[in-house]
Protein backbone atom coordinates (compact mmCIF):
# COMPACT_ATOMS: atom_id res chain seq x y z
CA UNK A 1 0.00 0.00 0.00
CA UNK A 2 1.20 3.49 -1.23
CA UNK A 3 0.34 7.27 -0.13
CA UNK A 4 -2.57 6.79 -3.06
CA UNK A 5 -4.39 3.94 -0.99
CA UNK A 6 -3.74 6.09 2.29
CA UNK A 7 -5.41 9.47 0.69
CA UNK A 8 -8.11 7.39 -0.72
CA UNK A 9 -8.20 5.91 2.87
CA UNK A 10 -8.82 9.24 4.68
CA UNK A 11 -10.74 10.95 1.82
CA UNK A 12 -13.29 7.45 2.32
CA UNK A 13 -13.28 8.17 5.90
CA UNK A 14 -14.07 11.86 5.56
CA UNK A 15 -17.33 11.08 2.93
CA UNK A 16 -18.32 8.08 5.03
CA UNK A 17 -18.62 10.52 8.08
CA UNK A 18 -20.54 13.54 6.25
CA UNK A 19 -22.96 10.44 4.93
CA UNK A 20 -23.34 9.19 8.37
CA UNK A 21 -22.99 12.39 10.54
CA UNK A 22 -26.42 13.14 11.25
CA UNK A 23 -27.24 9.46 12.71
CA UNK A 24 -23.16 9.68 14.67
CA UNK A 25 -24.92 12.87 16.43
CA UNK A 26 -28.15 10.90 16.86
CA UNK A 27 -25.80 8.40 18.57
CA UNK A 28 -24.07 10.78 20.82
CA UNK A 29 -27.49 12.90 21.79
CA UNK A 30 -28.74 9.97 23.39
CA UNK A 31 -26.00 9.39 25.10
CA UNK A 32 -23.37 11.98 25.10
CA UNK A 33 -23.54 15.71 23.64
CA UNK A 34 -24.79 15.62 20.19
CA UNK A 35 -21.64 16.37 18.59
CA UNK A 36 -19.64 13.68 17.34
CA UNK A 37 -20.93 14.03 13.73
CA UNK A 38 -20.01 17.49 13.24
CA UNK A 39 -16.65 17.10 15.03
CA UNK A 40 -15.58 14.29 13.15
CA UNK A 41 -16.73 15.71 10.12
CA UNK A 42 -14.76 18.84 10.35
CA UNK A 43 -11.76 16.67 11.21
CA UNK A 44 -11.81 14.81 8.31
CA UNK A 45 -12.39 17.53 6.19
CA UNK A 46 -9.41 19.07 7.15
CA UNK A 47 -7.47 16.34 7.11
CA UNK A 48 -8.62 15.71 3.30
CA UNK A 49 -7.34 18.89 2.42
CA UNK A 50 -4.19 19.01 4.54
CA UNK A 51 -2.85 15.90 2.14
CA UNK A 52 -4.11 17.76 -0.94
CA UNK A 53 -2.37 20.89 0.05
CA UNK A 54 1.05 19.53 0.75
CA UNK A 55 1.16 15.86 -0.37
CA UNK A 56 3.50 13.41 2.40
CA UNK A 57 5.93 12.05 0.11
CA UNK A 58 5.48 9.10 2.16
CA UNK A 59 2.75 6.30 4.03
CA UNK A 60 4.58 6.85 7.59
CA UNK A 61 4.37 11.39 7.33
CA UNK A 62 1.28 10.67 5.55
CA UNK A 63 -0.45 9.47 8.89
CA UNK A 64 1.42 11.41 11.12
CA UNK A 65 -0.26 14.49 9.45
CA UNK A 66 -3.62 13.26 9.31
CA UNK A 67 -3.12 12.69 13.33
CA UNK A 68 -1.83 15.78 13.97
CA UNK A 69 -4.41 17.74 11.96
CA UNK A 70 -7.24 15.59 13.85
CA UNK A 71 -6.01 16.69 17.02
CA UNK A 72 -5.39 20.46 15.89
CA UNK A 73 -8.96 20.58 14.78
CA UNK A 74 -11.50 18.30 16.28
CA UNK A 75 -11.34 18.86 19.76
CA UNK A 76 -13.77 17.02 22.36
CA UNK A 77 -12.18 13.55 23.39
CA UNK A 78 -12.50 12.18 19.56
CA UNK A 79 -9.64 14.73 18.31
CA UNK A 80 -6.59 13.66 20.77
CA UNK A 81 -7.95 9.91 20.78
CA UNK A 82 -8.49 9.32 16.81
CA UNK A 83 -5.48 11.90 16.09
CA UNK A 84 -3.02 9.53 18.47
CA UNK A 85 -4.12 6.72 17.15
CA UNK A 86 -3.00 8.29 13.55
CA UNK A 87 -0.37 9.72 14.80
CA UNK A 88 0.95 6.80 16.63
CA UNK A 89 0.15 4.61 13.73
CA UNK A 90 2.59 6.71 11.46
CA UNK A 91 5.52 6.92 13.93
CA UNK A 92 5.43 2.97 14.21
CA UNK A 93 5.88 2.98 10.54
CA UNK A 94 9.42 4.29 11.37
CA UNK A 95 11.93 4.06 8.65
CA UNK A 96 9.78 1.41 6.70
CA UNK A 97 6.72 3.85 6.59
CA UNK A 98 9.38 6.80 5.05
CA UNK A 99 9.54 4.02 1.83
CA UNK A 100 6.67 4.75 -0.64
CA UNK A 101 5.05 1.16 0.16
CA UNK A 102 3.91 -0.80 3.34
CA UNK A 103 2.86 -4.31 3.53
CA UNK A 104 -0.35 -5.33 4.91
CA UNK A 105 1.55 -6.83 8.31
CA UNK A 106 2.90 -3.31 8.55
CA UNK A 107 -0.32 -2.14 8.35
CA UNK A 108 -1.50 -4.52 11.48
CA UNK A 109 1.50 -3.11 13.00
CA UNK A 110 0.63 0.55 12.87
CA UNK A 111 -2.82 -0.25 13.49
CA UNK A 112 -1.88 -1.58 16.53
CA UNK A 113 0.40 1.16 17.74
CA UNK A 114 -2.70 3.33 16.95
CA UNK A 115 -4.71 1.16 19.42
CA UNK A 116 -1.89 1.09 22.19
CA UNK A 117 -2.02 5.00 22.40
CA UNK A 118 -5.11 5.34 22.41
CA UNK A 119 -5.54 2.80 25.37
CA UNK A 120 -2.62 4.68 26.83
CA UNK A 121 -4.22 8.12 26.58
CA UNK A 122 -7.85 7.15 27.15
CA UNK A 123 -7.30 4.69 29.65
CA UNK A 124 -9.98 2.90 28.78
CA UNK A 125 -10.17 -1.12 28.14
CA UNK A 126 -12.84 -3.87 25.86
CA UNK A 127 -15.80 -3.61 27.78
CA UNK A 128 -16.13 -0.03 28.25
CA UNK A 129 -18.03 0.86 25.71
CA UNK A 130 -15.63 3.73 23.12
CA UNK A 131 -14.29 3.12 20.52
CA UNK A 132 -11.83 0.56 21.45
CA UNK A 133 -14.68 -1.86 22.04
CA UNK A 134 -14.41 -1.68 17.87
CA UNK A 135 -11.13 -0.72 17.12
CA UNK A 136 -9.55 -3.65 18.97
CA UNK A 137 -11.63 -6.13 17.50
CA UNK A 138 -10.47 -5.22 14.24
CA UNK A 139 -6.93 -4.39 14.69
CA UNK A 140 -6.86 -8.44 16.31
CA UNK A 141 -8.89 -9.65 12.64
CA UNK A 142 -6.28 -7.69 10.64
CA UNK A 143 -3.60 -9.90 12.90
CA UNK A 144 -5.23 -12.69 12.23
CA UNK A 145 -5.62 -12.33 8.45
CA UNK A 146 -2.05 -11.41 8.19
CA UNK A 147 -0.84 -14.67 10.00
CA UNK A 148 -2.93 -16.81 7.60
CA UNK A 149 -1.63 -15.03 4.68
CA UNK A 150 -5.03 -13.73 3.66
CA UNK A 151 -4.97 -11.02 1.17
CA UNK A 152 -5.56 -7.03 1.38
CA UNK A 153 -9.35 -7.40 0.20
CA UNK A 154 -10.24 -10.22 2.61
CA UNK A 155 -8.01 -8.35 5.65
CA UNK A 156 -9.80 -5.71 5.60
CA UNK A 157 -12.84 -6.95 5.16
CA UNK A 158 -12.65 -9.04 8.31
CA UNK A 159 -11.30 -5.75 10.08
CA UNK A 160 -14.07 -4.32 8.93
CA UNK A 161 -17.09 -6.47 10.09
CA UNK A 162 -14.85 -7.26 13.35
CA UNK A 163 -15.25 -3.30 13.92
CA UNK A 164 -18.69 -3.66 12.81
CA UNK A 165 -19.88 -6.05 15.02
CA UNK A 166 -17.67 -4.42 18.13
CA UNK A 167 -19.78 -1.81 17.40
CA UNK A 168 -22.88 -3.59 17.81
CA UNK A 169 -22.35 -5.38 21.05
CA UNK A 170 -22.02 -2.48 22.71
CA UNK A 171 -25.34 -1.46 22.89
CA UNK A 172 -26.10 -3.10 25.91
CA UNK A 173 -22.63 -1.92 27.44
CA UNK A 174 -23.24 0.30 30.41
CA UNK A 175 -20.04 3.19 30.01
CA UNK A 176 -17.23 3.62 31.99
CA UNK A 177 -15.43 5.88 30.33
CA UNK A 178 -16.04 9.12 28.68
CA UNK A 179 -19.09 11.33 29.05
CA UNK A 180 -21.72 8.11 28.55
CA UNK A 181 -20.66 6.88 31.52
CA UNK A 182 -22.46 9.76 34.06
CA UNK A 183 -25.72 7.92 32.97
CA UNK A 184 -24.55 4.95 34.59
CA UNK A 185 -26.95 2.01 34.09
CA UNK A 186 -29.40 4.37 31.75
CA UNK A 187 -26.47 4.43 29.15
CA UNK A 188 -26.88 0.72 28.20
CA UNK A 189 -29.41 0.08 25.43
CA UNK A 190 -27.45 2.52 22.99
CA UNK A 191 -24.59 1.82 20.44
CA UNK A 192 -21.41 3.70 21.28
CA UNK A 193 -21.07 6.89 18.92
CA UNK A 194 -16.97 6.46 18.80
CA UNK A 195 -17.84 2.44 18.60
CA UNK A 196 -20.02 3.61 15.14
CA UNK A 197 -17.21 5.96 13.88
CA UNK A 198 -14.50 3.29 14.49
CA UNK A 199 -16.18 0.94 12.75
CA UNK A 200 -16.53 3.43 9.61
CA UNK A 201 -13.02 3.96 9.51
CA UNK A 202 -12.75 0.26 9.04
CA UNK A 203 -14.57 0.12 6.46
CA UNK A 204 -13.06 2.58 4.70
CA UNK A 205 -10.46 0.61 4.11
CA UNK A 206 -12.35 -1.77 1.99
CA UNK A 207 -13.54 0.93 0.23
CA UNK A 208 -10.37 2.28 -0.79
CA UNK A 209 -9.00 -1.38 -1.42
CA UNK A 210 -11.97 -1.61 -4.16
CA UNK A 211 -10.65 1.70 -5.70
CA UNK A 212 -7.08 0.81 -6.34
CA UNK A 213 -5.86 1.25 -9.79
CA UNK B 1 -31.92 9.76 12.04
CA UNK B 2 -33.42 12.87 10.68
CA UNK B 3 -35.54 10.27 8.51
CA UNK B 4 -38.56 12.32 7.55
CA UNK B 5 -39.22 15.62 5.68
CA UNK B 6 -41.39 16.61 9.20
CA UNK B 7 -38.65 16.30 11.09
CA UNK B 8 -36.11 17.94 8.74
CA UNK B 9 -38.65 21.17 8.53
CA UNK B 10 -38.59 21.03 12.37
CA UNK B 11 -35.06 21.42 12.03
CA UNK B 12 -35.47 24.19 9.90
CA UNK B 13 -37.94 26.43 12.16
CA UNK B 14 -35.66 26.33 15.55
CA UNK B 15 -35.82 29.98 16.46
CA UNK B 16 -32.43 31.07 17.80
CA UNK B 17 -30.87 34.19 16.99
CA UNK B 18 -27.85 33.49 15.22
CA UNK B 19 -26.62 34.07 11.49
CA UNK B 20 -25.70 30.44 11.02
CA UNK B 21 -25.25 27.11 12.97
CA UNK B 22 -21.55 27.08 11.99
CA UNK B 23 -20.97 30.69 12.65
CA UNK B 24 -22.37 31.09 16.37
CA UNK B 25 -18.97 30.70 17.93
CA UNK B 26 -17.23 33.33 15.76
CA UNK B 27 -19.96 35.87 15.60
CA UNK B 28 -20.50 35.62 19.74
CA UNK B 29 -16.83 36.42 19.97
CA UNK B 30 -17.34 39.26 17.38
CA UNK B 31 -19.82 40.37 20.03
CA UNK B 32 -17.48 39.88 22.95
CA UNK B 33 -14.78 42.03 21.26
CA UNK B 34 -16.89 44.59 20.36
CA UNK B 35 -18.74 45.31 24.16
CA UNK B 36 -15.55 44.58 25.79
CA UNK B 37 -12.54 47.21 24.80
CA UNK B 38 -10.75 45.14 27.97
CA UNK B 39 -10.51 42.16 26.28
CA UNK B 40 -8.32 41.44 23.18
CA UNK B 41 -10.65 38.98 20.92
CA UNK B 42 -9.28 36.56 18.44
CA UNK B 43 -12.32 35.57 16.58
CA UNK B 44 -10.72 33.46 14.33
CA UNK B 45 -7.59 31.95 16.16
CA UNK B 46 -10.63 31.53 19.10
CA UNK B 47 -8.65 32.77 21.79
CA UNK B 48 -9.76 35.47 24.45
CA UNK B 49 -7.52 37.47 26.74
CA UNK B 50 -6.75 40.83 28.92
CA UNK B 51 -5.90 43.38 26.57
CA UNK B 52 -2.79 44.73 28.62
CA UNK B 53 -1.34 41.45 27.63
CA UNK B 54 0.53 38.94 30.02
CA UNK B 55 1.15 40.85 33.82
CA UNK B 56 5.00 40.59 34.35
CA UNK B 57 5.73 38.54 37.54
CA UNK B 58 2.30 37.09 37.72
CA UNK B 59 1.11 33.85 37.60
CA UNK B 60 -1.15 33.58 34.55
CA UNK B 61 -4.46 31.99 34.95
CA UNK B 62 -6.12 30.12 31.66
CA UNK B 63 -9.25 28.30 31.52
CA UNK B 64 -11.20 27.01 28.17
CA UNK B 65 -13.93 24.43 27.75
CA UNK B 66 -16.80 24.10 25.01
CA UNK B 67 -19.13 27.06 24.61
CA UNK B 68 -22.34 27.04 25.36
CA UNK B 69 -21.56 28.08 29.13
CA UNK B 70 -21.46 31.61 28.91
CA UNK B 71 -19.96 33.91 30.33
CA UNK B 72 -17.82 30.82 31.26
CA UNK B 73 -15.08 31.37 30.55
CA UNK B 74 -14.34 33.98 28.57
CA UNK B 75 -17.08 36.22 31.04
CA UNK B 76 -14.35 35.96 33.61
CA UNK B 77 -11.19 37.21 31.56
CA UNK B 78 -9.84 40.66 33.36
CA UNK B 79 -8.26 41.60 36.19
CA UNK B 80 -8.43 39.34 40.08
CA UNK B 81 -9.57 36.83 37.56
CA UNK B 82 -8.32 34.87 33.95
CA UNK B 83 -5.61 36.31 31.75
CA UNK B 84 -6.85 34.28 28.95
CA UNK B 85 -9.62 31.58 27.41
CA UNK B 86 -9.96 29.84 24.72
CA UNK B 87 -13.49 28.78 24.14
CA UNK B 88 -14.10 25.53 21.92
CA UNK B 89 -17.15 24.36 19.52
CA UNK B 90 -20.14 24.05 21.40
CA UNK B 91 -20.32 21.79 23.76
CA UNK B 92 -16.81 20.64 22.82
CA UNK B 93 -13.48 20.92 24.12
CA UNK B 94 -10.83 23.49 22.59
CA UNK B 95 -7.72 22.28 20.86
CA UNK B 96 -4.61 22.35 21.70
CA UNK B 97 -3.15 25.01 19.41
CA UNK B 98 -6.10 27.42 20.80
CA UNK B 99 -4.55 26.83 24.54
CA UNK B 100 -0.69 27.56 23.82
CA UNK B 101 -1.99 30.42 21.99
CA UNK B 102 -3.86 31.36 25.32
CA UNK B 103 -0.61 30.44 27.54
CA UNK B 104 1.66 32.59 26.06
CA UNK B 105 -0.69 35.76 26.55
CA UNK B 106 -1.36 34.42 29.93
CA UNK B 107 2.65 33.79 30.42
CA UNK B 108 4.18 36.57 32.63
CA UNK B 109 7.11 35.05 33.82
CA UNK B 110 5.93 33.12 37.15
CA UNK B 111 4.28 29.64 35.43
CA UNK B 112 0.63 29.33 34.19
CA UNK B 113 -2.09 27.36 35.89
CA UNK B 114 -4.48 25.74 33.82
CA UNK B 115 -7.88 25.40 35.10
CA UNK B 116 -9.61 22.82 33.63
CA UNK B 117 -13.36 20.81 33.97
CA UNK B 118 -13.15 16.90 34.76
CA UNK B 119 -14.58 16.12 31.21
CA UNK B 120 -12.70 13.54 29.17
CA UNK B 121 -11.72 16.09 26.47
CA UNK B 122 -10.78 19.03 27.98
CA UNK B 123 -8.23 16.96 30.24
CA UNK B 124 -7.25 15.17 27.11
CA UNK B 125 -6.99 18.27 25.25
CA UNK B 126 -5.18 20.67 28.15
CA UNK B 127 -2.57 17.68 28.19
CA UNK B 128 -1.19 17.82 25.01
CA UNK B 129 -1.05 22.10 25.54
CA UNK B 130 0.37 21.53 28.80
CA UNK B 131 3.31 18.95 27.32
CA UNK B 132 3.76 21.34 24.30
CA UNK B 133 4.02 24.42 26.76
CA UNK B 134 6.67 22.92 28.72
CA UNK B 135 8.49 22.02 25.85
CA UNK B 136 8.75 25.62 25.11
CA UNK B 137 10.10 26.14 28.63
CA UNK B 138 6.63 27.50 30.46
CA UNK B 139 6.11 26.31 33.82
CA UNK B 140 2.81 24.91 33.60
CA UNK B 141 0.19 23.57 36.69
CA UNK B 142 -3.05 21.98 36.23
CA UNK B 143 -5.74 21.81 38.73
CA UNK B 144 -8.98 19.89 37.52
CA UNK B 145 -12.71 20.93 39.07
CA UNK B 146 -14.88 18.33 39.63
CA UNK B 147 -17.97 19.07 41.93
CA UNK B 148 -20.67 18.13 40.58
CA UNK B 149 -21.94 15.23 43.57
CA UNK B 150 -24.46 13.71 40.60
CA UNK B 151 -21.81 11.48 39.65
CA UNK B 152 -21.65 8.88 42.21
CA UNK B 153 -19.69 6.41 41.21
CA UNK B 154 -16.42 8.07 40.44
CA UNK B 155 -14.57 4.77 39.79
CA UNK B 156 -16.92 3.52 37.15
CA UNK B 157 -17.02 7.04 35.14
CA UNK B 158 -14.90 9.74 33.97
CA UNK B 159 -15.26 10.54 37.42
CA UNK B 160 -17.27 14.00 38.58
CA UNK B 161 -17.91 16.46 36.50
CA UNK B 162 -16.51 20.11 36.85
CA UNK B 163 -19.93 22.55 36.99
CA UNK B 164 -20.31 25.60 38.83
CA UNK B 165 -17.32 25.37 41.20
CA UNK B 166 -15.54 26.26 38.16
CA UNK B 167 -16.24 30.11 38.77
CA UNK B 168 -15.78 29.61 42.42
CA UNK B 169 -11.74 28.45 41.59
CA UNK B 170 -11.25 30.59 39.05
CA UNK B 171 -12.31 33.85 41.13
CA UNK B 172 -10.37 32.79 43.99
CA UNK B 173 -7.23 31.61 42.64
CA UNK B 174 -7.32 34.43 40.19
CA UNK B 175 -7.12 36.66 43.69
CA UNK B 176 -4.14 34.89 45.26
CA UNK B 177 -2.42 35.33 41.40
CA UNK B 178 -2.77 39.05 41.31
CA UNK B 179 -1.93 39.39 45.21
CA UNK B 180 1.54 37.67 43.86
CA UNK B 181 1.21 34.29 44.90
CA UNK B 182 3.73 31.63 43.77
CA UNK B 183 2.34 29.12 40.79
CA UNK B 184 2.55 26.39 43.90
CA UNK B 185 0.52 28.86 46.29
CA UNK B 186 -2.10 29.93 43.66
CA UNK B 187 -2.29 25.48 42.29
CA UNK B 188 -2.71 25.06 46.50
CA UNK B 189 -5.29 27.79 46.88
CA UNK B 190 -7.18 26.13 43.19
CA UNK B 191 -7.27 22.83 44.78
CA UNK B 192 -8.42 23.42 48.12
CA UNK B 193 -11.27 25.99 47.03
CA UNK B 194 -12.29 22.99 44.31
CA UNK B 195 -12.15 20.26 47.60
CA UNK B 196 -14.64 22.43 49.85
CA UNK B 197 -16.93 23.11 47.25
CA UNK B 198 -20.01 20.98 45.87
CA UNK B 199 -22.96 21.69 43.03
CA UNK B 200 -25.94 19.62 41.98
CA UNK B 201 -28.05 20.43 38.83
CA UNK B 202 -31.80 19.97 37.79
CA UNK B 203 -33.06 20.89 34.54
CA UNK B 204 -36.62 21.23 33.50
CA UNK B 205 -36.24 21.16 29.79
CA UNK B 206 -33.08 20.05 27.84
CA UNK B 207 -31.20 22.16 25.67
CA UNK B 208 -30.90 22.75 21.88
CA UNK B 209 -27.74 22.95 20.12
CA UNK B 210 -27.53 25.00 17.01
CA UNK B 211 -26.23 22.31 15.00
CA UNK B 212 -28.36 19.71 16.09
CA UNK B 213 -31.53 22.08 16.48
CA UNK B 214 -33.27 19.49 18.33
CA UNK B 215 -33.32 19.01 22.01
CA UNK B 216 -30.34 16.95 23.52
CA UNK B 217 -33.26 14.67 25.42
CA UNK B 218 -36.81 14.38 25.72
CA UNK B 219 -38.31 15.30 28.68
CA UNK B 220 -42.50 15.17 29.39
CA UNK B 221 -44.95 17.53 30.29
CA UNK B 222 -44.35 17.17 33.94
CA UNK B 223 -41.38 15.51 34.04
CA UNK B 224 -37.69 17.19 35.27
CA UNK B 225 -34.08 15.82 35.41
CA UNK B 226 -32.30 15.40 38.12
CA UNK B 227 -28.07 15.56 38.54
CA UNK B 228 -28.01 17.27 35.30
CA UNK B 229 -24.36 18.26 33.37
CA UNK B 230 -23.92 21.21 31.65
CA UNK B 231 -23.58 20.37 28.19
CA UNK B 232 -27.61 18.81 27.82
CA UNK B 233 -26.76 15.36 28.49
CA UNK B 234 -29.53 13.89 30.55
CA UNK B 235 -28.88 13.60 34.25
CA UNK B 236 -28.59 11.12 37.29
CA UNK B 237 -32.60 10.35 37.16
CA UNK B 238 -35.94 11.41 36.16
CA UNK B 239 -38.32 12.71 38.45
CA UNK B 240 -41.99 14.61 38.03
CA UNK B 241 -42.20 18.43 38.81
CA UNK B 242 -42.22 19.91 42.01
CA UNK B 243 -42.05 22.91 43.75
CA UNK B 244 -38.76 24.90 44.37
CA UNK B 245 -38.95 24.41 47.91
CA UNK B 246 -38.46 20.74 47.46
CA UNK B 247 -36.12 21.02 44.37
CA UNK B 248 -33.52 22.88 46.68
CA UNK B 249 -33.93 20.36 49.40
CA UNK B 250 -32.97 17.81 46.78
CA UNK B 251 -29.90 19.53 45.20
CA UNK B 252 -28.90 20.53 49.19
CA UNK B 253 -29.56 16.54 50.33
CA UNK B 254 -27.28 15.89 47.48
CA UNK B 255 -24.42 18.00 48.34
CA UNK B 256 -25.26 17.61 52.29
CA UNK B 257 -24.93 14.04 51.78
CA UNK B 258 -21.56 13.94 50.08
CA UNK B 259 -19.97 17.03 51.98
CA UNK B 260 -21.37 17.95 55.43
CA UNK B 261 -22.30 21.26 55.71
CA UNK B 262 -21.08 23.66 58.23
CA UNK B 263 -20.42 27.23 59.38
CA UNK B 264 -19.80 30.07 56.85
CA UNK B 265 -20.36 29.16 53.06
CA UNK B 266 -20.04 30.86 49.54
CA UNK B 267 -23.95 29.60 47.87
CA UNK B 268 -24.32 30.41 44.14
CA UNK B 269 -27.77 29.77 42.68
CA UNK B 270 -26.54 29.58 38.85
CA UNK B 271 -29.15 29.57 36.04
CA UNK B 272 -29.10 27.28 33.52
CA UNK B 273 -29.39 30.13 30.45
CA UNK B 274 -33.22 30.06 30.13
CA UNK B 275 -34.69 30.77 33.94
CA UNK B 276 -36.26 33.54 34.56
CA UNK B 277 -34.15 35.62 37.53
CA UNK B 278 -37.19 35.75 39.27
CA UNK B 279 -37.56 31.94 39.61
CA UNK B 280 -33.73 31.80 40.29
CA UNK B 281 -34.15 34.21 43.88
CA UNK B 282 -37.36 31.91 44.73
CA UNK B 283 -34.61 28.91 44.59
CA UNK B 284 -32.27 31.17 46.39
CA UNK B 285 -34.85 31.82 48.95
CA UNK B 286 -35.19 28.61 49.64
CA UNK B 287 -31.68 26.93 49.59
CA UNK B 288 -30.88 30.37 51.95
CA UNK B 289 -33.57 29.42 54.41
CA UNK B 290 -32.62 25.21 54.40
CA UNK B 291 -29.08 25.97 54.79
CA UNK B 292 -29.94 28.45 57.84
CA UNK B 293 -31.80 24.88 58.99
CA UNK B 294 -28.88 23.04 58.80
CA UNK B 295 -26.17 25.36 60.94
CA UNK B 296 -25.18 27.18 57.83
CA UNK B 297 -24.62 30.68 57.12
CA UNK B 298 -24.76 31.62 53.79
CA UNK B 299 -21.74 34.44 53.95
CA UNK B 300 -21.47 35.32 50.10
CA UNK B 301 -24.09 34.81 47.38
CA UNK B 302 -24.28 34.60 43.51
CA UNK B 303 -27.33 34.50 41.66
CA UNK B 304 -28.09 34.65 38.24
CA UNK B 305 -26.58 33.15 35.00
CA UNK B 306 -22.47 31.98 35.42
CA UNK B 307 -22.25 28.79 33.87
CA UNK B 308 -25.03 28.11 31.81
CA UNK B 309 -26.20 25.23 29.24
CA UNK B 310 -27.44 27.51 26.28
CA UNK B 311 -31.02 27.08 26.13
CA UNK B 312 -31.55 24.69 29.14
CA UNK B 313 -34.25 25.94 31.95
CA UNK B 314 -33.24 25.10 35.42
CA UNK B 315 -30.70 25.41 37.91
CA UNK B 316 -27.83 24.02 40.08
CA UNK B 317 -26.61 25.12 43.34
CA UNK B 318 -22.85 25.45 44.39
CA UNK B 319 -21.63 25.32 48.04
CA UNK B 320 -18.11 26.44 48.90
CA UNK B 321 -17.49 26.17 52.54
CA UNK B 322 -15.37 29.43 53.46
CA UNK B 323 -12.69 30.06 55.57
CA UNK B 324 -11.01 34.01 56.59
CA UNK B 325 -8.45 33.51 53.52
CA UNK B 326 -10.73 32.23 50.97
CA UNK B 327 -13.43 34.94 51.73
CA UNK B 328 -10.85 37.56 51.74
CA UNK B 329 -9.54 36.24 48.52
CA UNK B 330 -13.44 36.07 47.00
CA UNK B 331 -13.37 40.14 48.61
CA UNK B 332 -10.84 41.16 46.51
CA UNK B 333 -11.34 43.68 43.56
CA UNK B 334 -12.57 41.75 40.24
CA UNK B 335 -13.11 43.20 37.10
CA UNK B 336 -14.59 40.84 34.12
CA UNK B 337 -17.26 41.67 31.56
CA UNK B 338 -19.06 38.55 34.02
CA UNK B 339 -18.09 39.10 37.50
CA UNK B 340 -16.82 43.02 38.79
CA UNK B 341 -16.37 44.48 42.23
CA UNK B 342 -14.39 46.36 44.81
CA UNK B 343 -12.20 48.50 42.27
Amino acid sequence: MDTAFLTRWIAGIADAVRAERDRLTELDAAIGDADHGANLDRGFGAAVQALADDPPAAPGALLRLVGGTLISRVGGASGPLYGTAFREAGRSLGSSGEASEVSLADLARALRAGLDGVTRLGSAAEGDKTMVDAFAPAVRALETAVSAGAGEREAFEAAASAALAGAEATVPMVARKGRASYLGPRSAGHEDPGAASCALIFAALCTADQGHG
Amino acid sequence: MLATTREREQLRNVKKLINSAETVVTDALRGLSAAHPGLRVDPDGRTVSRSGGPTPGKVGLVSGGGSGHEPLHAGFVGYGMLDAACPGEIFTSPVPGQMVTATAAADGGAGVLYVVKNYTGDVLNFELAADLCAEEGVEIASVLVDDDVAVRDSLHTAGRRGTGATVFVEKIAGAAAEGGASLAEVTRVAEEVNARSRSFGVALSACTTPASGRPTFELGETEIELGIGIHGEPGRSRSTMRDARELAAIALDAVDEDMPLSGDALVMVNGMGATPLIELYVVFAEVAEQLAGRGVRVARSLVGDYVTSLDMRGFSVTVCLLDEDLTRLWDAPVETPALRWGR
